[in-house]
């Protein structure tokens, strides 16, 4: 389900709407897959806490989402353009992959959430598209 | 058996309590059959489903859902709809997108949980005569 020259600009053009609010969205994206899916929680034991809106939580969603800024500008060529931020999750960080889409899932929810007429059903099946091919491209290097 | 808090029960019931499902029920289909368009294979009698627009001014896709027990559903969704259960999930995070547009604010992690929560146990319930 490769993306479409439509689906880029829809992404491009929902991104260049919510990107002001980047930080707060990867901070409440990450809070609520930590809540909703528990067992994320085991990738996080190094922090002091984990809590929904906790400090640990705001400075990774905020990393999380520059990862995501950093997709949307290599949407041309995600494999090429992730490819430090593959070897960093296949060889150190080592998430499972099928996490990938937990987040993805609570990001369109705060997208929903927080730009309810901007996130319409096609502006959603062009993120949609654009985020599991951004978790395909940070698969790329695990095996 | 799935166990449910004073506060879960209260956050599912207050949230169905406001829920418009003429407005949510119609948004929730037309939105999966637009992000997950293979899902469109098991509305074919629908009529026009060709783009975003046709889908979502559809009558019939507006008028779709009955009320039945849960395992009636379940057997009415394996043998006669022959619906992959796969696809309940697609359903069911549409609709917690759409209620996550509706709610705003009142949408917190808390209440996304609870309300995914609520929605595995229908989606398990409506797999379970499958066989």
């Amino acid at each position: 389900m490769s993306l479409t020259e439509k689906d880029k600009a829809a992404v491009k053009a929902l991104w260049a709407k919510v990107a002001k609010s980047a930080d707060a969205v990867g901070a409440d994206a990450l809070s609520r897959m930590l809540l909703v899916y528990p067992q994320t929680k085991t990738y996080f034991s190094h922090w002091p806490d984990r809590k929904p809106g906790g400090e640990s939580v705001k400075k990774h969603g905020k990393r999380v989402m520059g990862g995501v800024a950093l997709a949307v500008s290599k949407i041309d060529d995600l494999t090429a353009g992730l490819l430090e931020l593959s070897e960093l999750h296949a060889f150190q960080l080592r998430v499972d992959p099928g996490n990938f889409k937990l987040l993805a899932h609570c990001i369109q929810v705060v997208l929903a959430n927080m730009f309810p007429n901007d996130f319409t059903p096609e502006a959603h099946v062009a993120l949609d598209k654009f985020l599991a091919n951004l978790a395909l491209a940070l698969s790329e290097k695990y095996r | 058996m799935v166990e449910w808090t004073e506060q879960e029960r209260s956050i599912i019931t207050s949230i169905f309590g406001n829920l418009d499902y003429n407005d949510v029920g119609p948004k929730a289909l037309s939105r999966c059959l637009i992000v997950y368009p293979w899902t469109q294979r098991y509305f074919a009698s629908f009529g026009n489903l060709y783009n975003a627009e046709a889908i979502k001014t559809n009558p019939n896709i507006a008028a779709h859902g009955t009320k039945a027990t849960y395992a009636e559903l379940s057997v009415l969704h394996s043998e006669k709809l022959h619906v992959d259960p796969d696809n309940f999930k697609l359903l069911a995070d549409c609709l917690t997108i759409v209620i996550a547009a509706k709610m705003g604010s009142a949408f917190s992690p808390e209440v996304q949980a609870t309300f995914q929560k609520f929605l595995a146990v229908v989606v398990s319930a409506l797999g379970r005569q499958y066989h």
